[in-house]
């Protein structure tokens, strides 16, 4: 089943009066639970998919279908009952969230907005989602600039699941959380894969976390679609210019040699 | 609490609220210090300062306490400034998050109503309006909120154009947040620190406005003010001076002392960033 | 290979906080070698660049020494003298001409402020350009001097730059300061560095902004300002942490034919042990504000001594890994 449907997506602006194309003509599908990761240079129009696959802003061209309806076609109040199956974790865990919040009320907003719980019972799904990302329940009534960026990342990714989405967005959401912690991240991000059947599109500019995270992989350039495949055969093996240039300049790590 | 602690670290909040306290204590021990009207006369006319123990700060043209007008003068003014620039500020801030928030056609209109209410000068403005419904307490509060609300807005929608690019921002829409709920309860108490900044200006403000208009004669006949009694001052000024340095003293205390703790408002309401 | 550089029981302590970022480093950096310092967040690898480079903020509490041994740098106004060794209350800085062993000669008379320990007027807040800014006087000159003895690269070339002044014009004004050139010569200068750092169009770049180049081209103009004046020493603090894969590589590699071509000593920082791993010779490991794992790149990739170092090499995810997916149970 496709979760998400994206055909010749399309979004241009204006630099220095020259018309130029963020995206341009981009099309791909993301199934039930898969993830689905976007590589390529700054600048090749990762993130403004990623906004435009949000509604965050608008396309010029092209169209998106998520789970089986236009998604595009939506506005106003429909459009934000339908944001409850498809969330999103920033990069900048410190930026995510509003400066003087709580990490309850960061969780209590989607639950309140979307009315899945009442407030009696509220709190008691606070405390259950920050146990399903592996926090400490007590965490809730800490201030969001006080915790570690490892735990606000999981507060963020908490805060995703929260509405039982069946896509998350997920823009470098590793990126700036130190090594030894990207991989409990990435651990917890698959466990919730399989358990809650989420399907991800997974921004990085980082091959070696694509590799390990991805099924697939489109690869861009310049805001259009250089290479699109499995994610591990794409990174042996890469047919677009781009996509050799990228795994080239990835830093190998090589141990024990002769 | 601990922002109300980080507020008394400052030697200007500590200052600031000393002297506000000071006002507010005058303010509020008016009428049990001196009960009864206090356009009443109290002694012989214009006995000056420090002479009679019982009229310490001597008595005016017609005989009325002068320390006991100052004290019930500080009601009116308190009153009066705090009330304006409240009104001010709250409708300036919600104004200008409007305006900044929803941009588009709602900006312009707003922007352009705020454009016509600044060109006016503040005091004429308040001078026209009070002129017009007459003079009491709630208009001469109304009047100065006239003019008073336009810096506000203007801050409140810079502020707010920043903060509406911010991933917060983003992330409120993403889980579904009104745009409504988003602007008022995400951006504009993060749009507020350089709004508040205003605040001891505009009372500032406020009350001079409402002493110069009590000093034309337009102010709430039926109240004591510091500006009241700085007109009646006027016509003695040389034999008498006391009459209008006394309120005017309490006057500058009064403008310095809000500048003080608003000063240590919007340093003790600043976000800390951890640095990490 | 000469030391170039040595510190002993380096410990920093920020007034902010009171927590000691930095716990009784020692180590050495030779002459011409390119040393590597990895970290986490909160690991002390700034400090220790900021430290070195004499630009940490004021009120930083630091103990321990920092001793250079400077050669006479190619460029410098004048020749080094040799610094009296003076101890305040706490915290030390010596420096000697090549080779010779740190003298204790008198300090001079009390008016004199330049004799005061460079280390506490080192320790004043400053950005980078003000520390260039400032005119070397004769004792001066036997601390090595951040711009002209020390070339600085901060992570955020966005932040580094001045945002109201043409990138030709921050080149030169380096040229002028620590070179004594006019201003077309500091220019012509300019222009030979911005084609070293492969910039083209250079006339458009000398006038160009630094909101008008991309995050790569501006880290190349603030590497072009760090070597302007041929520092014995680059510092490259998370030079290339902001920018994508492709440029990123591409900045290392110009940082290495650089390093290479001018003779430079670098100390590279980073939280990329892979990346370091390309570059250095040396690679140096800080846990917690203490330095854990000291050696050759090798040594360390294959053979490390301390656990830490052994658990950053396993959990890189790198293109040889094992994916995560398809398994099940915690990542090593």
């Amino acid at each position: 089943m496709t979760v998400l449907a994206v055909s010749n997506l399309a979004k241009r602006y204006r630099r220095g009066g020259k018309p130029f194309a963020a995206v341009d003509d981009v099309s791909f599908e993301i199934g039930a639970a898969e993830t689905l990761a976007l590589a390529g240079p700054s600048g090749s129009g990762k993130s403004t998919i990623a906004r435009l696959v949000l509604r965050l802003i608008e396309p010029d061209a092209g169209g998106i279908d998520f789970e089986g309806h236009d998604f595009l076609a939506l506005s106003g109040a429909a459009l934000r009952a339908r944001r409850a199956r498809l969330q999103m974790v920033f990069q900048d865990p410190l930026a995510a969230f509003n400066p003087r919040a709580t990490v309850a009320r960061v969780l209590d907003d989607p639950l309140r907005i979307h009315r899945l719980a009442s407030r009696a019972e509220r709190p008691l799904r606070v405390a259950a989602l920050l146990e399903r990302v592996g926090l400490d329940a007590g965490l809730a009534q800490r201030a969001i600039h006080e915790i570690s960026g490892g735990q606000r990342q999981r507060v963020a990714i908490a805060r995703a699941i929260a509405t039982r989405p069946s896509l998350i967005v997920l823009d470098e959401a590793v990126s700036a959380l130190d090594v030894s912690v990207r991989g409990q991240i990435l651990e917890l991000l698959l466990d919730l894969q399989r358990q809650e059947r989420i399907a991800y599109l997974f921004i990085s500019h980082d091959l070696g976390v694509i590799r390990a995270v991805a099924h697939r992989v489109v690869i861009l350039d310049a805001g259009r679609v250089a290479e699109i495949g499995d994610a591990r055969a794409v990174i042996a093996n890469p047919q677009s210019a781009i996509g050799k240039a990228l795994v080239a300049a990835t830093p190998r790590l090589i141990r024990n040699r002769p | 609490m601990s922002r109300l602690c980080r507020f008394f670290h400052t030697p200007e909040a500590i200052a600031g609220a000393l002297i506000l306290a000071l006002l507010v204590m005058m303010a509020l021990a008016a009428p049990l210090l001196f009960p009864g009207d206090p356009q009443a006369i109290a002694g012989p006319a214009l006995l000056p300062p420090f002479q009679d123990w019982s009229l310490p700060l001597g008595t005016d043209r017609l005989g009325r306490d002068v320390l006991a007008e100052l004290f019930h003068g500080a009601r009116t003014s308190l009153a009066v400034g705090l009330a304006a620039a409240a009104a001010g500020l709250l409708i300036g801030a919600v104004v200008g998050t409007l305006a900044g928030f929803a941009g588009g056609l709602i900006d312009e209109v707003l922007m352009r109503i705020t454009d016509a209410f600044q060109t006016v000068p503040s005091f004429l403005l308040a001078l026209a309006f009070v002129s017009i419904v007459g003079p009491s307490l709630g208009v001469v509060v109304a009047a100065i909120a006239l003019g008073a609300w336009t810096g506000p807005a203007r801050v409140a929608r810079a502020e707010v154009l920043s903060i509406r690019e911010r991933d917060y921002v983003a992330g409120a829409r993403v889980i579904g947040m009104h745009p409504l709920e988003i602007a008022f309860r995400e951006v504009l108490p993060n749009a507020l620190p350089p709004v508040l900044a205003l605040a001891s200006v505009i009372v500032a403000a406020a009350i001079l406005t409402e002493a110069a208009l009590s000093f034309l004669g337009l102010g709430d006949p039926n109240r004591v003010t510091w500006g009241g009694m700085i007109a009646e001052g006027r016509t003695v000024l040389r034999t008498a001076p006391f009459l209008s340095i006394v309120p005017g003293i309490a006057l500058v205390l009064t403008v310095l002392g809000v500048y003080l703790a608003s000063e240590g408002v919007v340093e003790s309401t600043a976000v800390r960033r951890s640095l990490s | 290979m000469t030391s170039m550089l040595s510190i002993r029981d380096l410990s920093v302590r920020y007034r902010r906080d009171g927590v000691a970022a930095l716990k009784g480093v020692s180590l050495d950096v030779e002459t011409g070698e390119r040393l590597a310092i990895i970290g986490e967040s909160g690991s002390g690898k700034s400090t220790l660049a900021l430290a070195i480079a004499g630009l940490l903020p004021r009120g930083a509490r630091v103990d321990g020494r920092i001793d250079w041994f400077l050669p006479a740098s190619a460029g410098a106004k004048a020749p080094l003298s040799v610094l009296p060794d003076i101890s305040p209350s706490r915290g030390e800085i010596g420096s000697s001409v090549a080779g010779a062993l740190p003298a204790t000669a008198q300090v001079g008379e009390g008016g004199d402020h330049s004799v005061i320990s460079p280390l506490e007027r080192e320790m004043s807040d400053r950005t980078e350009r003000e520390a260039k800014d400032r005119q070397p006087s004769a004792l001066a000159t036997s601390h090595p001097l951040l711009g002209r003895d020390i070339g600085f690269v901060f992570q955020d070339p966005s932040s580094s730059l001045d945002p109201v002044m043409p990138v030709g014009t921050q080149i030169a004004e380096v040229a002028r300061t620590h070179l004594g050139l006019n201003w077309q010569d500091a220019y012509a200068k300019t222009k030979t560095l911005l084609e070293r750092v492969r910039l083209p169009n250079t006339e458009a770049t000398l006038r160009a902004y630094p909101h008008q180049l991309s995050g790569g081209q501006k880290q190349r103009v603030a590497i072009a300002a760090a070597i302007t004046a041929g520092p014995r020493l680059l510092i490259a603090d998370e030079a290339t942490s902001a920018l994508d894969t492709i440029v990123q590589a591409e900045i290392v590699s110009l940082i290495r034919k650089l390093v290479a071509e001018d003779g430079m000593t670098l100390l590279f920082i980073s939280h990329d042990i892979a990346l370091a791993a390309t570059l250095a010779d040396r690679i140096a490991v800080l846990r917690h504000g203490e330095l854990v794992e000291l050696g050759g790149t090798d040594q360390v990739l294959d053979a490390p001594r301390h656990a830490y170092t052994r658990a950053l090499l396993d959990a890189h995810l790198g293109l040889d890994a094992k994916p995560l997916l398809g398994r099940r149970g915690a990542l090593a």
